[in-house]
Order: structure tokens, then sequence, then C-alpha cells
């Protein structure tokens, strides 16, 4: 996170702020929120008009090109969100062993969560092209 | 933590324990508890995204479930969260870029958040039940 460094030279001469990677954690959080903003906006959109309608008209919804590519940032820069925000809660709260384990698996559930996500959307994507 | 036997009893600091719930800090929980929530969300995305991709009768099992009034009430739920991370997130990147400091502008932007989720969440309800 090199590129990023706002703190000041001197700041990080006299050896003040996070020692590791805190900050890089710190900046990304903030940018995955901020790319989230208008993502969240488009989903919340998308769900309110179609709350409740049927498979093909989801389906249809979905299988558009700008609503696919949509969908799979959605679904990267949400759970690299949620796998940084978890962390941190997980950081403050658990003080026993299960520490180690809960952060390595939020970590692999977020990954998997994206993975999965992603290929169903491309499933409905490539169902829907073939069909028109 | 290290603990010796003989340590002597000292007073505590203020903690969250015996501290007074203010807007403030119940608010900055609140954006934790819901990023907990809305985590647990973004898998039910997940396993609606894949139904869907299995076919029309698992997404209609899918859509079921949420249509019924225990999925009905926890997507009310669910919406608010939404909305109350959302607009707390914003509040956040405001302070992010050194704005809105003072108490008054704290309390402020709080009372604002806390309208603007109850608002958006009936707004968006009453949207998606009439069109």
């Amino acid at each position: 996170m090199e590129r990023y460094r706002i703190e000041t030279p001197k700041a990080r001469a006299a050896g003040l702020g996070s020692a590791r990677s805190g900050f890089g954690h710190w900046w990304v959080e903030r940018v995955t929120a901020v790319a989230l903003l208008p993502l969240v906006v488009w989903f919340a959109a998308s769900l309110i008009a179609h709350a409740g309608s049927d498979y093909e008209t989801f389906v249809h919804w979905l299988g558009t090109p700008v609503n696919a590519v949509l969908m799979v940032l959605l679904l990267v820069v949400l759970f690299w969100h949620t796998a940084l925000g978890l962390q941190v809660v997980i950081e403050d709260y658990v003080h026993s062993g299960a520490k180690v384990w809960l952060l390595l698996v939020t970590r692999f559930a977020c990954f998997a969560l994206t993975v999965t996500g992603i290929m169903a959307t491309l499933r409905i994507v490539f169902e829907a092209w073939a069909a028109s | 933590m290290r603990s010796t036997p003989d340590k002597p009893a000292r007073p505590l600091s203020p903690n969250i324990q015996i501290y007074r719930p203010q807007l403030t800090s119940v608010l900055s929980i609140a954006n934790r508890i819901t990023g907990v929530g809305l985590a647990l969300c973004a898998i039910a995305l997940v396993i609606w995204l894949v139904t869907a991709a299995s076919g029309p009768q698992p997404y209609s099992r899918f859509q079921h479930v949420i249509g019924s009034w225990p999925g009905l009430a926890l997507l009310l739920v669910a919406t608010f969260a939404f909305f109350l991370h959302l607009c707390g997130g914003i509040r956040h990147l405001v302070w992010d870029s050194a704005r809105a400091f003072e108490l008054r502008q704290i309390y402020a932007s709080g009372w604002i958040v806390l309208l603007a989720s109850v608002g958006l969440t009936l707004l968006s309800w009453l949207v998606s039940l009439t069109i």
C-alpha cells in the first residue's frame, strides 16, 4: 500500500501510526466503501423494481450485460469490504484461540462466496445468451 | 492478558458496561452490528443467485421462503440495517475527510443518519409494494 501513503514522512520516521499493514487495511476499507455506494444503489433500486418477480423476469434482467457486470462487481467489492470489516470485529472482540480460526474461516468464506456468486451469475448470463 | 495474583484493586476507567448509552456510541456499535448482519445477507444474496442459476423450481422455493411472514420480517430488518450501514458509512467517509467533527455537527449528522435510514426503509418498501 506504499502508493497510498497519506501519512507524512516525519510521522513515518518518528514511528507514529500503524507498525504494519493497518493503514492499507483502513484505506482499502474506504476504497471499497466508496465503490459500493453506486453499486448498492443500483442493487437496491433493482430489488425494489423487481421485488417478487418470477423466474423469467429475473433471469432476463440479470442476463443483460450491464446488469451482469454490475452484479459481478458488486460481489467482488461487497465481499472484499465484508472480509475487511469482519476481520476488525473479530480482532476486537475475540481473544481466545478461536480468533485465528475465525479469521481464516471468514476470509475463506468470503473468497468462496465471491466465486460462487460470480459462477452463478455467469451461468445465468450464458443461458440467457444461448436462449436468445 | 497476564494476571498477577497480588494485583491491587484499582478503579476502572469508564467502559461499555457502566457508560450511559448516547447517540454517538449507539450509532457506532450499530454500524458494526449492521455490518455483521449484512454479511449474513450477503450469504443470502449468493444463495439467491445460485437458486436462480439452478432453475425455476429452486428459485421459486427461495422466493417462497423470502415471501413468508418470517422472511418478510427479516427482509424489513435487513432493509433498515442496509440503510443504517449505508448512511452511517457515508457519515464515516465525511469524517475521514476531516469534516463535521464539531460535537453539534456530530449529533446533527447522527440524527440525520437515523431519520434517513427510517425514511429510506419506509420509502423503498412503499415503492416496492406499489409498483
